[in-house]
């Protein structure tokens, strides 16, 4: 583009950036703000209530524990998924349009969907008794029973955001040249190998980007776990939001928002270390 | 429900054919395995949201759809509140839809056609959101809504959903406008057309397509997003929030009527732009 016009990219640039200074990058100062100081002096009075909280623990070890099962669990469900139906011809169109219905469904709706399907007398219970393995309607979601709780968070969670993974992965796929697999066929690799060490290293931007995001959205966790639990299964979203909304202590829930962004922020730069993305492959 | 077809078709086709077909028959039985896990729930909860009280009661259930009618849905969409979230969901999702485009398409446009200094800075911006646990920022932006007179209302929520959608919109769009020759907008220069006459005639009408498929995401983020909506409203919750706000006293099947409303919407959208989902997701993860 000439010289005289090197103005028109700023300007076209000009409102977002200003959108995002305003609505992004002041609010997350002012989180930080909030979340390290008390009747305006810097202090540690918030991060301190928060850690001396009854529930801090067990939300970190909730939220960690999710976020462990969950991410590997979708992300091997959406490669067996890319890879089966990269083998199909006709239907592929449907076949992923199904699969990927869950990106429309909220956490809010999943958490609802397996509520019907988990709740007392509900399609699981009904099944378990049809099939002789239960005697009387059996709970899953109370605090009695946090495994059976953990299971059914986990379950809804997989259920609904495999389907991004799944996107992004089969995305990653359809760029990958079919001659190298081509070659390595007739070099003798097999199908193993060739998923191993043909496929999977040529989607590395792919596997990333998905992982950042699903790993981010799963510390996010929390609508999920309300509408299968309650807060009987506390996650650190959640108590953000109880400590906002229920005990209008905005301070506490700020230190639980910056401990919920540098978890984010540590993962994110873990997988940019961990999986390397040659640079010469990026746009 | 195709894929159920199609099942039963390579299912007729193992008793002609041996190895090749079993191979087959196994990879139609895991897409059918993959296409009812997904289905499969959505179905059951319709069930819920149609059965009603006695349904929700009824034990053992068969999974059948017995005893269902249209009755106890529309008693829900009656209950005080809920024709109004679900006003105020589309109007926040409008206001996303509408300011992320507008604040973003530019953004990408730039991206796309120019280098300039800073371009990696940008990117970094918005690279940077992705990082972040977006809806988290609803938290101190209650104090500043409420001293704006933002708090509670629908412009808020909107405001906040956009900040969750312009990047993804920006670098969506960004692939989008790669996607157009840069030579046919250079040729209508040659022709005489104004830089805005070129991107209003040529290249926009080019874009659209993918533009729609964008503004579609961006409102399903929007009727998706509970947290900051739930903080940031009080009377004039969106749906998600107000279900959110209600659900510990609602009976199940008004929870289930108020999961399939949810649903219900977000599955018509991504039909309709299950053309530009890869394309889409494909640009905006690299």
């Amino acid at each position: 583009m000439t010289n005289n016009r090197s103005w028109i990219p700023y300007l076209l640039i000009l409102p977002s950036v200003a959108f995002l200074g305003l609505l992004f990058v002041v609010p997350l100062v002012q989180t930080i703000w909030l979340a390290m100081s008390d009747n305006g002096m810097p202090s540690l009075a918030n991060a301190e209530r928060m850690v001396n909280d009854i529930n801090f623990a067990r939300s970190v070890r909730n939220t960690f524990l999710l976020t462990i099962v969950v991410v590997p669990v979708q992300l091997c469900i959406a490669l067996v998924m890319g890879t089966l139906v990269a083998k199909v011809g006709r239907g592929r169109e449907t076949i992923l349009w199904i699969w990927t219905i869950p990106l429309g469904i909220s956490d809010l709706a999943a958490g609802l969907v397996w509520l019907s399907i988990l709740q007392n007398t509900g399609y699981f219970n009904s099944a378990l008794f049809g099939l002789g393995i239960i005697e009387r309607q059996a709970s899953w979601l109370s605090y009695q029973t946090p495994v059976a709780l953990f299971l059914a968070i986990a379950i809804a969670e997989i259920w609904r955001g495999t389907a991004i993974v799944m996107v992004i992965i089969v995305a990653g796929l359809n760029q990958v040249p079919k001659e190298f697999r081509e070659a390595a066929e007739i070099f003798g690799a097999g199908p193993w190998t060739r998923f191993w060490r043909i496929t999977l290293p040529l989607i590395r931007p792919a596997l990333q980007s998905a992982l950042i995001l699903r790993t981010v959205l799963a510390f996010e966790v929390f609508a999920v776990v309300y509408a299968l639990g309650g807060r009987n299964f506390p996650v650190l979203v959640g108590e953000a939001y109880y400590w906002q909304n229920q005990n209008q202590n905005y301070g506490v829930a700020a230190a639980y928002a910056v401990l919920i962004m540098i978890i984010s922020l540590a993962a994110t730069l873990v997988y940019l270390k961990a999986i390397k993305v040659d640079p010469e492959r990026l746009p | 429900m195709s894929s159920q077809a199609m099942t039963a078709q390579t299912t007729t086709d193992t008793n002609t054919a041996g190895f090749v077909s079993s191979r087959r028959w196994l990879l139609w039985s895991g897409i059918a395995a993959l296409c009812a896990w997904v289905l499969v729930p959505i179905y059951l909860v319709a069930l819920g949201a149609l059965g009603g009280r006695q349904g929700v009661y009824q034990w053992p259930k068969t999974g059948l759809p017995t005893g269902i009618s249209i009755d106890p849905f529309l008693l829900f969409l009656r209950t005080e509140g809920v024709v109004q979230s679900f006003l105020n969901s589309l109007g926040a999702a409008g206001i996303t839809v509408a300011l992320s485009i507008i604040l973003g398409a530019p953004a990408g446009y730039a991206l796309a056609r120019y280098n300039f200094h800073g371009k990696d800075s940008y990117r970094l911006l918005v690279l940077l959101t992705r990082a972040f646990p977006l809806a988290i920022l609803a938290l101190p932006l209650t104090v500043s809504f409420i001293r704006l007179g933002l708090y509670d209302t629908i412009v808020g929520v909107g405001l906040i959903h956009t900040v969750l959608a312009l990047p993804f919109a920006a670098l969506v769009t960004q692939g989008i406008f790669l996607g157009v020759p840069k030579e046919l907008e250079e040729a209508a220069w040659v022709f005489g057309c104004t830089r805005v006459q070129a991107f209003f005639k040529v290249v926009a009408p080019l874009a659209l397509p993918g533009i729609v498929a964008t503004a579609v995401f961006a409102f399903v983020i929007s009727w998706n997003e509970v947290f900051a909506a739930s903080v940031l409203t009080v009377r004039n919750r969106t749906l998600t929030a107000y279900l959110l706000t209600v659900l510990s006293e609602s009976p199940m099947h008004y929870r289930f009527a108020g999961g399939l409303m949810l649903i219900l919407p977000s599955v018509v959208f991504i039909f309709a732009v299950r053309r530009y989902l890869f394309a889409i997701w494909g640009i905006s993860s690299k």
